[in-house]
């Protein structure tokens, strides 16, 4: 008997291209973008190549929206913001991002906001197929009002009532890694947050990389995603930067403190986009 | 004058909540601060979790964020976000959760979220993060917020985080498993629920504070112990092992 493979396993190996290419192909206005990467590893040179080419009337999904997202929400390129946590982490407010909420500038923005583990679960149930994940959560809370996404849900087997979330599913997942071989095989260590989650929920997939290598060093579990779920893969040395990549940089605090004042005023900050992204 | 700060004391007072072998959920800031004293002085063995995945981290000082290198480095094992959630805090595997927000309440609810109303804030506040979670699963959970009357509040803007409910029997009610609030520490002094009605109430000042000044930075009719306390000054080790860690 002969089984029918499924569709992906059809699909070739990653497709090695550069970074330009790769956000003009994959990304297109009015997409569903998950720019995932917790802290370690925030994929800003890709970011920053979305803001370059004018990508529009984006839905931002990210669990910390950190600087990366506060930089694009401060040019317009984000209609809606998916998240749990929009915080500067160990500093303070994201100021772009509270301008747009509290003041509409430059244009309101939509939000639709849940917990960490809200968050995580709805990764996991769109990398599962699933349309939606259980968790014990939200009950009580104010987030349960708030959200098109989060509904109480009864337990068929005991009859506790729990809380499901439904199943994220970007038109594309962008996440920054340390390797990958020229089939497109991912090496991603350290702390591996939601990234496999995130691109296996998505519909198209691009991973930045520092470098390609011709052979990943063999080690079992080190591949986090095999070449055959990635879309696209791009070479961006230090593309996690001011965030961090585990064995090649470390994350820069300084940076994060001074964003702090270049975000809060809005000439300020566009003045920096233009010197230091667009220009 | 006295040798140390507000901030010193209220890091202190919660660093002392933290027994040794305990598992601790820390976020940044304050609680990292105790967590990492309680570490360096009498709990050597506390296994500090950060929710970026790090179980057992061990760093030599603080870190600015949930995720800096330093914390994968020394941690015993680090998981995936989806494990940190589903497999660590959910199932109750968590001592002691640690909280901070822009308001509380009397049954120790938190607002971590917004200022003002919703749809037109005041004040946009970064959300809800893990706090949801950690504060139904942990066993203990022990707020740190500054006092003021911005702060205790009669009714939140917000609930972020489910301490007591609306009181007794309501967590039960909720599905929440683990103990919710057990203290609140703030730089004026300790509160703690009530056992039967599960209001916060005084039960100790820290040296130089009074009642009165309590009461004054709160928004609701404050209960007090009838055996109302004083903290312990920060000893010379807490304050050099609490400065070592931020150099």
């Amino acid at each position: 008997m002969v089984t029918r493979r499924p569709d992906y396993l059809r699909l070739p190996m990653a497709e090695i291209t550069t970074l330009p290419e790769a956000v003009a192909r994959l990304v297109h206005d009015g997409d569903t973008v998950a720019m995932e990467g917790f802290t370690h590893l925030i994929p800003f040179a890709a970011g920053h190549e979305l803001a370059r080419q004018g990508r529009r009337h984006l839905t931002l999904v990210r669990m910390t929206p950190d600087i990366i997202y506060d930089q694009l929400i401060g040019l317009g390129c984000a209609d809606k913001v998916v998240f749990s946590w929009a915080g500067n982490p160990g500093v303070g407010s994201l100021h772009r991002f509270r301008d747009a909420v509290e003041r509409g500038w430059p244009h309101p923005i939509e939000i639709e906001e849940h917990s960490h583990a809200g968050m995580v679960n709805r990764y996991v149930a769109g990398a599962s197929g699933l349309p939606f994940a259980v968790l014990r959560g939200y009950r009580g809370t104010g987030l349960m009002d708030r959200s098109p996404t989060v509904a109480p849900i009864t337990c068929p087997f005991t009859g506790e009532v729990l809380t499901a979330v439904a199943a994220l599913r970007p038109d594309v997942t962008v996440i920054h890694a340390q390797q990958a071989d020229r089939q497109g095989n991912v090496a991603l260590w350290g702390i591996t947050g939601i990234q496999r989650e995130a691109v296996l929920a998505a519909r198209r997939s691009l991973v930045t990389v520092e470098e390609v290598v011709p052979a990943l060093k063999p080690r079992p579990g080190s591949v986090l995603l095999p070449g055959w779920v990635v879309d696209f893969v791009a070479e961006a040395p230090g593309g996690s930067y001011p965030s961090y990549t585990h064995g090649y940089s470390s994350r820069d605090n300084r940076f994060y403190e001074e964003w702090d004042a270049i975000s809060r005023d809005r000439e300020r900050f566009l003045a920096w986009m233009e010197e230091n992204v667009l220009g | 004058m006295r040798g140390w700060d507000a901030g010193e004391m209220m890091a202190v007072a919660a660093a002392r909540q933290l027994g040794d072998g305990q598992v601790c959920f820390v976020g940044i800031g304050l609680p990292s601060q105790a967590a990492n004293l309680a570490r360096a002085t009498h709990a050597p063995h506390l296994v500090l979790v950060y929710e970026s995945g790090t179980i057992g981290a061990k760093p030599s000082r603080l870190p600015l964020s949930i995720g800096d290198g330093e914390l994968a480095e020394t941690a015993d094992t680090v998981v995936a976000l989806p494990e940190i959630f589903n497999y660590w805090l959910q199932p109750g595997r968590i001592d002691v959760g640690f909280l901070g927000a822009a308001q509380v309440d009397r049954f120790g609810n938190l607002n971590s979220t917004v200022i003002g109303d919703y749809d037109r804030p005041q004040t946009r506040l970064p959300g809800a993060g893990g706090a949801p979670e950690i504060a139904a699963s942990c066993a203990r959970v022990l707020v740190v917020l500054r006092h003021s009357r911005r702060s205790f509040v009669d009714r939140l803007d917000f609930i972020t985080s489910v301490g007591h409910g609306r009181g007794p029997g309501d967590r039960a009610a909720l599905g929440l498993r683990g103990g919710g609030p057990a203290l609140v520490v703030t730089d004026l002094g300790l509160m703690e629920p009530d056992p039967e009605r599960k209001e916060l109430v005084l039960t100790h000042l820290h040296p130089g504070t009074s009642v009165d000044q309590v009461r004054e930075a709160t928004g609701w009719d404050l209960a007090v112990a009838a055996d109302l306390g004083t903290t312990e000054a920060p000893s010379p080790e807490e304050l050099a092992a609490l400065r070592d860690l931020a150099r």
